[in-house]
């Protein structure tokens, strides 16, 4: 007898609906899957141990089996058995699980940086050669790559479940997390902390091309300003080269080579020059003033956007001297600017 | 010598007792202006089953929206109000007071062979902030709802919604007080009125767990309505505590938030726990196994329960370090409910055993929690809380621990107690089937949501991609049996109110307190106050006692 085609067409429909089990992706994603599956196992274990002694207990000492309860207080034994064994049980799961999220949120020395911004509701991730790209990231196979995530405006979550990675991206701090793809192909990207109106819309793609791909891919979306040429523009436009000039009596500090350094503070303290104390430098600069000078910066706060901050800071990442600094001071068409600087990070 | 055989009192002799606390005083003002903690209880139980209908009807709204991969049922902003809605009305409405309000209003007094909570008018005053609680929220959906989430999270709810974020909170604010005061009234009691002989270790460990859960209620409460008050002023006036711009910090919200709303997990939890104990201990004809155990495991799951908030925050940016010290707690945490798990189990272990309707459900807790507390060890090991936080994974295991645990246990509570609260028997038969019905829908509502978790479905989200359609009408078909199974108690319930047989004092020969008086019970619950020699659950006293009583009768 031949199949109805309405039942046909609606059995293709389900088996193409129904998914089971998310792509694995990334480097992390078999680690991710062997702890979840342990768990899993543990679980079953668990459950099916409680539910059998429930049904054999109910069997064997129903009323008409057993009529008669005998009265025990308990079982020491017992007691310290069942305290024991769920305590070792979760005492390895939480190694083990402790080592995967250091794992997962301590990017190594050499993974390519991209920033992702989240926006009501929309991703917009910034590659170090300046391709933009909204609600969609291209990146390479088999290459470290590091997401530097934050929000413009409320909590976001950065979530590509086919990589097992996920992170929120929150106003006012970087958050940083990082994968290595192992299969070319689409995933899906969510937002997964709720956001408002729009929150189940705040999805994207995750593109993993081969390395020459990527190449190709950079080469032919790049607005020809990478981030670092950007921050150099905002730098001289909002005049920040006006103090931080780098000449012996400027009223700001030198800037060149700070990052990854260990400043000083005028407050006593000294600090770890990285992306985020940079942006915080720049939006509050009175409570991370540099020993030695006046707290005279004006705040920038509410005057950049979350991309100008992060052109600022690629920017002040890539200062290696002052001279480029000097020149576009004495230099007043700052159109000079555009030409890439020194040490300059390429796609 | 230490074996018991208890049969069931024969119920076609039993009467109605002409005078009771239903029938002491008459009219509506005898009921706003009581005292009586059973009066109080009844309220409660009224007001509750309404706001859990409320609940229940946006997470229909929910479920069936959720039917389709596309936003056809209805707009996003209105998709936002109702999960906010169904997550406020049953957090704060329904799970944190139900059962302590109800059960343990009625029963810890009884419990303890005492007339009445220490404070009768701050009980009374309880349940008034309830309401008036309930009533804010029901204004603020009422006048165009709040699409927040119920967790509040700034800087959403601070700056960037236009809905009434301000009432929301209030309400809120206000039945956190609700259940302060209860919190307090149960811990005053507790210490205070318990009848002559009756020490902490001869309390039934329903006490326990309502003591160990007052004083998370009284702890953690008022942080969050710090929070929540923090939330208007942000709003109304912008004092920027949770304003990066200036110089706040919006993660302050979350550990404020969860420093409370962690806890309230275990003040919802623990009361339907000393349920179980109560109702395994009677269908099984023995006392529960352990006592000493599972009392401090509840005292254990009450301090332990303040110190692993953070781990709601593993992927918000909390230092690396920190999050590892909230993994660990989280783990210890585990433990204590394992323990209590095994404990009932083996409570059954050479017992006597029958199946009455709460035990049922009893079993249908312990099944469904035992998955609910393992799949939390999932969310609580930082490594797979990264992949499974913020998807249906998690929907799914706070549901269990939620739905399976909490509300299974509220419904044992409320068939094992039914006789003793109104005098009557619920129907046996159809109570059973209720129970299965319930327990087949829940399984198929939530056990699809682990899956769609597991493959990444976000939770809050309108529309998704369609690979997790199926998974989805799994879902939504699970919900209708599960609607289903719930409307059966309260239609039969109802019913019985008329119809049911009597249920004479003490229907499942039980060896609480509250059972060795009338049903239902006097204004003043005995007619003299106890005098208590005897350890809880001790079914030999329970046997002697009935065996004095029928041959100075006969």
């Amino acid at each position: 007898m031949p199949i109805s085609p309405v039942i046909w067409q609606f059995w293709q429909k389900w088996l193409t609906n129904f998914g089971l089990l998310p792509a694995e992706a990334s480097t992390v994603a078999p680690q991710m899957d062997a702890l979840f599956w342990v768990l899993v196992l543990i679980s079953i274990f668990g459950t099916v141990l409680v539910v059998a002694l429930v049904i054999y207990f109910s069997a064997r000492y129903q009323k008409d089996n057993h009529p008669v309860a005998e009265d025990i207080e308990g079982s020491t034994v017992l007691e310290v058995t069942w305290t024991l064994i769920p305590l070792i049980l979760f005492m390895i799961c939480f190694v083990w699980g402790a080592l995967l999220y250091f794992r997962i949120f301590n990017p190594p020395a050499n993974a390519m940086n991209i920033y992702v911004v989240g926006k009501q509701w929309m991703w917009k991730a910034e590659h170090p050669g300046g391709q933009h790209e909204i609600n969609a990231l291209h990146v390479p196979m088999g290459v470290p790559v590091q997401l530097t995530l934050i929000s413009q405006d409320v909590f976001h979550s950065f979530s590509v479940p086919a990589f097992r990675v996920k992170r929120e991206a929150i106003p006012g701090h970087y958050n940083t997390v990082w994968f290595e793809a192992t299969k070319t192909g689409t995933y899906d990207i969510f937002c997964t902390q709720y956001c408002g109106t729009a929150h189940s819309a705040m999805i994207g793609t995750v593109t993993v091309l081969t390395p020459e791909e990527y190449k190709a891919w950079a080469a032919s979306s790049t607005s020809g300003m990478s981030l670092a040429q950007n921050g150099e523009r905002l730098f001289s436009s909002m005049q920040c080269n006006a103090c931080h000039s780098g000449a012996p009596d400027a009223r700001g500090p030198s800037l060149a080579g700070v990052y990854g350094t260990k400043l000083q503070l005028a407050n006593g303290g000294d600090v770890y020059v990285d992306e985020a104390f940079l942006r915080q430098a720049i939006l509050s600069p009175s409570q991370h003033v540099t020993a030695g000078y006046s707290p005279i910066m004006p705040t920038y706060q509410g005057q950049i956007s979350e991309d100008g901050l992060i052109d600022l800071v690629e920017y002040i990442k890539t200062l290696h001297t002052d001279d480029r600094n000097q020149q576009t001071l004495t230099n007043s068409t700052p159109t000079n600017a555009v030409t890439p600087a020194a040490g300059m990070v390429k796609p | 010598m230490s074996a018991t055989i208890i049969s069931l009192p024969d119920q076609s002799t039993a009467r109605l007792p002409k005078v009771n606390y239903l029938n002491k005083e008459h009219g509506l003002l005898s009921w706003l202006l009581t005292g009586d903690h059973k009066r109080i209880a009844m309220l409660y139980l009224i007001s509750t089953t309404f706001f859990f209908v409320i609940g229940g009807a946006f997470a229909a709204f929910i479920r069936m929206e959720l039917l389709t991969p596309a936003p056809d049922l209805m707009t996003s902003d209105t998709y936002n109000k109702v999960f906010t809605a169904h997550g406020l009305i049953m957090v704060f409405l329904f799970l944190v007071p139900a059962v302590p309000a109800i059960f343990g209003n009625f029963l810890i007094p009884m419990m303890i062979g005492a007339k009445d909570l220490a404070f009768p008018k701050v009980n009374l005053l309880s349940w008034y902030l309830y309401m008036v609680a309930g009533c804010l929220m029901l204004g603020t959906i009422i006048f165009g709802g709040v699409d927040t989430g119920w967790t509040f999270t700034t800087p959403l709810s601070t700056h960037y919604v236009n809905t009434n974020v301000i009432s929301a909170g209030l309400g809120a604010f206000v039945a956190g007080f609700s259940s302060i005061f209860t919190g307090l009234n149960f811990i005053v009691t507790i210490h205070r009125m318990r009848a002559p002989g009756l020490t902490w270790f001869r309390l039934p460990l329903f006490v326990w767990a309502h003591y160990a859960a007052s004083i998370q209620m009284i702890l953690g409460t008022p942080v969050v309505a710090i929070a929540i008050v923090l939330v208007a002023l942000e709003r109304t006036i912008g004092i920027g505590v949770f304003d990066p711009a200036k110089g706040g910090d919006p993660i302050l919200f979350q550990h404020l938030f969860w420093f409370y709303s962690h806890p309230a997990v275990y003040i919802m939890i623990l009361p339907p726990m000393g349920i179980i104990s109560e109702v395994m201990s009677t269908f099984s004809r023995k006392r529960v196994f352990g006592y000493t155990a599972v009392a401090f495991s509840s005292v254990a799951i009450a301090v332990f329960g303040f110190f692993v908030w953070a781990h709601h925050m593993f992927i918000m940016g909390i230092s690396n370090y920190s999050a590892l010290v909230f993994s660990l707690l989280t783990m210890l945490v585990a433990v204590p409910s394992a323990i209590k798990i095994f404990n009932w189990t083996f409570t059954m272990y050479k017992g006597s055993i029958t199946f009455e309707t709460p035990m049922l459900y009893a079993f249908g807790f312990i099944g469904l929690f035992t998955i609910g507390g393992l799949t939390g060890v999932f969310l609580g090991v930082m490594g797979t809380d990264i992949h499974l936080t913020e998807t249906y994974f998690i929907v799914a295991h706070f549901h269990f621990v939620m739905v399976g645990g909490a509300l299974m246990g509220y419904l044992a509570a409320i068939h094992f107690w039914w006789p003793k609260m109104t005098g009557r028997m619920y129907p046996e038969s159809i109570s059973k089937l209720a129970a299965v019905i319930a327990f087949v829908g829940f399984n198929l509502t939530f056990l699809p949501q682990f899956m769609l978790g597991y493959m990444g479905m976000p939770r809050r989200y309108h529309a998704y991609p369609p690979e997790f359609q199926v998974l989805n009408v799994l879902s939504t078909a699970g919900a209708t049996v599960l609607g289903i199974g719930y409307m059966l108690p309260m239609i039969y319930l109802v019913w019985s109110l008329k119809y049911g047989k009597i249920a004479g004092d003490n229907p499942w020969q039980a060896t609480g307190l509250e059972w060795q008086t009338q049903s239902p019970p006097l204004t003043e619950n005995f007619t003299e106050i106890p005098i208590v020699d005897h350890d809880a659950y001790d079914y030999e006293w329970l046997a002697h006692k009935t065996h004095r009583e029928v041959t100075s009768v006969g």
